[in-house]
């Protein structure tokens, strides 16, 4: 059978920039056709900006890798139409069991939030999910819109100028050179854009190796997330069992430090391992199988004069969480709208600066998360090991003690607290929605409140007055006029009001709230979309 | 240190406790022991759950295994 990632999705194919006399500049140039290159590649190009993917491969990743997919970036997706794909192609869970030793010590359940469109997670393995992006683009494109990938272009050389970025790209068919006004590093964990500019990545690095395989099998195992620590099978280690689409189940392995990695990976040594997991009977077949040690490391700073960073060249996290791609699509997310109005003169160059503000406030939390939960699934010293069984015993027993267990804490959107683009909060409402924050989904109508926010400012207000539209320094919002009553449940009252009678609230085009009043006041309302903007 | 943690005699019997204490550890193995002792630590830290005590009572214990 014919693997997705053995089909070359974007083949190379002869650019008229390879024939131009002088490099063609380009507005944005994105390096790594992975989750976030081309989350962020869509997002601008529906903003209008012409966008150019470049890849030093023609294919999706191999092996599932990113697998969960949390609720905000199903939300982005949403917002550039193909959320509903993802989830389609998806498999939903909500459940999870946490095993020690031999025994359940306790389960939980992650339950979607009431009135909120999207589930808080799906699996999906991540060649499926580059797979619809790239079909997204596809038709994106079939509709005239001005982006592109660009297969089997490796770059070769980066040169930072202070007004644009020149690139040197290597070709099935030779070198040519492109400019760009901005450029936009994806390309992973091991970024050579980051190597070439001689950058920074700095951080902990962690020495238990794990492995990680994907099994098909026809496996009665519910889909839930199963964790287990110090299992008979794998004593001394961990484990973990997540259903996959189509059968397929991803089990890691934790295998210890000082392993020899090419005898663990092969075949005749990972069937016994997971022979012992799943039972002696349960036929499976291995998908693919890798080793892999991680680190938890961050650039110290994600711009550099026209060239960007984001996911995981900009910062890595462990696995445990599920914090990388979801982070990475929330990075794009953060960018996208910002170069638009960069690009478009709206907004001074400064904005971007906003970008490493907000997102290396993301990659803190999102690192301090992962290097918990990795110290508590790898204990690094008799002593953390002594307490941590002794949660893992107390949790089984006792209810306070679930809280401690650490099997990965999932990942959940930033609120951008220390924005300088966020306004002083004006609304005695619920915190959930302060300033900074990423809007809660909530019921309106037949469809959803996300649905209606788009990708620009909205300036929305809930039993309030104001204009159909603020213009400021080229910059609109458009209002969004709603009532409690729109909603019958009351999640809008409950996430947006609380015991407030009115509220209006500017939206950012990432959904994040920029400010917030009881009603509309013309000249705060401004200067907040000042601020929004960078101009404040 | 801020006012969180008492550090004032606080026990209704001190010496009571202390037999119980040592008593719950009578025939374990050394590892039984260190592992009662790590279950106990979390059952009294929940039970204060005060994120400044609790940070104080570490503050406090680790300074009182040096030369006073």
């Amino acid at each position: 059978m014919t693997k997705i990632f053995d089909v070359p999705l974007y083949a190379y194919q002869r650019s008229l920039d390879q024939d131009a006399s002088v490099p063609v500049r380009h507005p944005v140039l994105i390096i790594g056709a992975g989750p976030v290159g081309l989350t962020t590649a869509i997002d601008l190009a529906q903003l209008g900006v012409p966008v150019v993917v470049l890849d030093d491969n023609d294919r999706v990743v191999t092996g599932s890798r990113a697998i969960c997919f949390a609720k905000r970036p199903l939300e982005i997706l949403d917002r550039l139409g193909c959320g509903q794909q993802m989830v389609d192609h998806g498999v939903g869970w909500s459940k999870g069991k946490v095993f020690f030793d031999d025994r359940p010590v306790y389960d939980f359940n992650l339950t979607d939030e009431p009135g909120h469109k999207r589930p808080a997670f799906i699996n999906l393995q991540q060649y499926t999910f580059e797979r619809l992006l790239v079909e997204q683009i596809r038709e994106m494109q079939s509709a005239g819109a001005p982006i592109e990938i660009r297969g089997c272009n490796k770059v070769e050389a980066i040169g930072q100028h202070y007004d644009h970025v020149a690139i040197e790209l290597d070709t099935p068919e030779g070198s040519y050179t492109l400019e760009a006004d901005w450029l936009i590093a994806c390309d992973g964990a091991n970024s050579p854009t980051r190597r070439m500019l001689g950058l920074d990545f700095d951080g902990q690095v962690f020495e238990d190796n794990f492995l990680i395989a994907d099994v098909v099998m026809q496996a009665n195992f519910p889909t839930e997330r199963w964790f287990w620590f110090d299992p008979p099978f794998n004593r001394g280690q961990s484990a973990l069992l997540h259903k996959q689409p189509e059968n397929v189940w991803r089990i890691d392995l934790q295998l210890g430090r000082d392993i020899d990695k090419e005898r663990e990976k092969r075949p005749e040594n990972v069937i016994p391992r997971l022979k012992a997991m799943l039972g002696e009977h349960v036929e499976f077949t291995l998908d693919w199988v890798s080793i892999y040690s991680f680190q938890c490391c961050r650039m110290e700073r994600f711009v550099h004069g026209r060239t960007i960073f984001a996911g995981d060249s900009a910062h890595q996290v462990s696995p445990f969480g599920a914090r990388g791609a979801n982070s990475g699509l929330q990075d794009a997310d953060n960018l996208a709208w910002k170069l638009h109005l960069v690009l478009s003169g709206k907004a001074p160059n400064s904005l971007i600066d906003s970008y490493n503000i907000e997102r290396a406030q993301a990659a803190d939390e999102n690192i301090l998360n992962s290097t918990r939960s990795t110290e508590f699934i790898t204990p690094k010293s008799d002593m953390s090991r002594l307490l941590r069984d002794a949660v893992l015993d107390l949790s089984a027993h006792h209810a306070f003690a679930r809280p401690l267990v650490n099997s990965g804490r999932l990942s959940t959107p930033c609120t951008y607290d220390s924005s300088p683009l966020i306004s002083a909060d004006a609304l005695a409402a619920p915190a959930l929605t302060r300033p900074g924050s990423p809007c809660p989904d909530a019921p309106i109508g037949t469809g959803h409140l996300l649905d209606h926010l788009g990708n620009q400012f909205i300036l929305l207000t809930i039993d309030a007055d104001a204009p159909d539209h603020l213009e400021e320094c080229g910059v609109t919002a458009l209002r969004l006029a709603l009532s409690v009553r729109d909603d019958p449940t009351l999640t809008l009252k409950r996430q947006y009001l609380g015991d407030c009678p009115s509220g209006v609230y500017l939206i950012r085009p990432d959904q994040h709230v920029a400010a917030r009043r009881d009603t509309f006041d013309e000249r705060h309302f401004r200067a907040a979309l000042r601020r929004a903007t960078g101009k404040e | 240190m801020s006012d969180a943690l008492t550090l004032a005699a606080n026990f209704e019997d001190a010496d009571a406790f202390f037999a119980a204490l040592t008593e719950a550890h009578d025939g374990l193995t050394r590892a039984e022991s260190d592992a009662l002792n790590a279950r106990l630590i979390f059952v009294l830290a929940n039970h204060i759950g005060d994120t400044r005590a609790l940070t104080d009572a570490i503050t406090a214990a680790k300074s009182a295994g040096t030369p006073a």
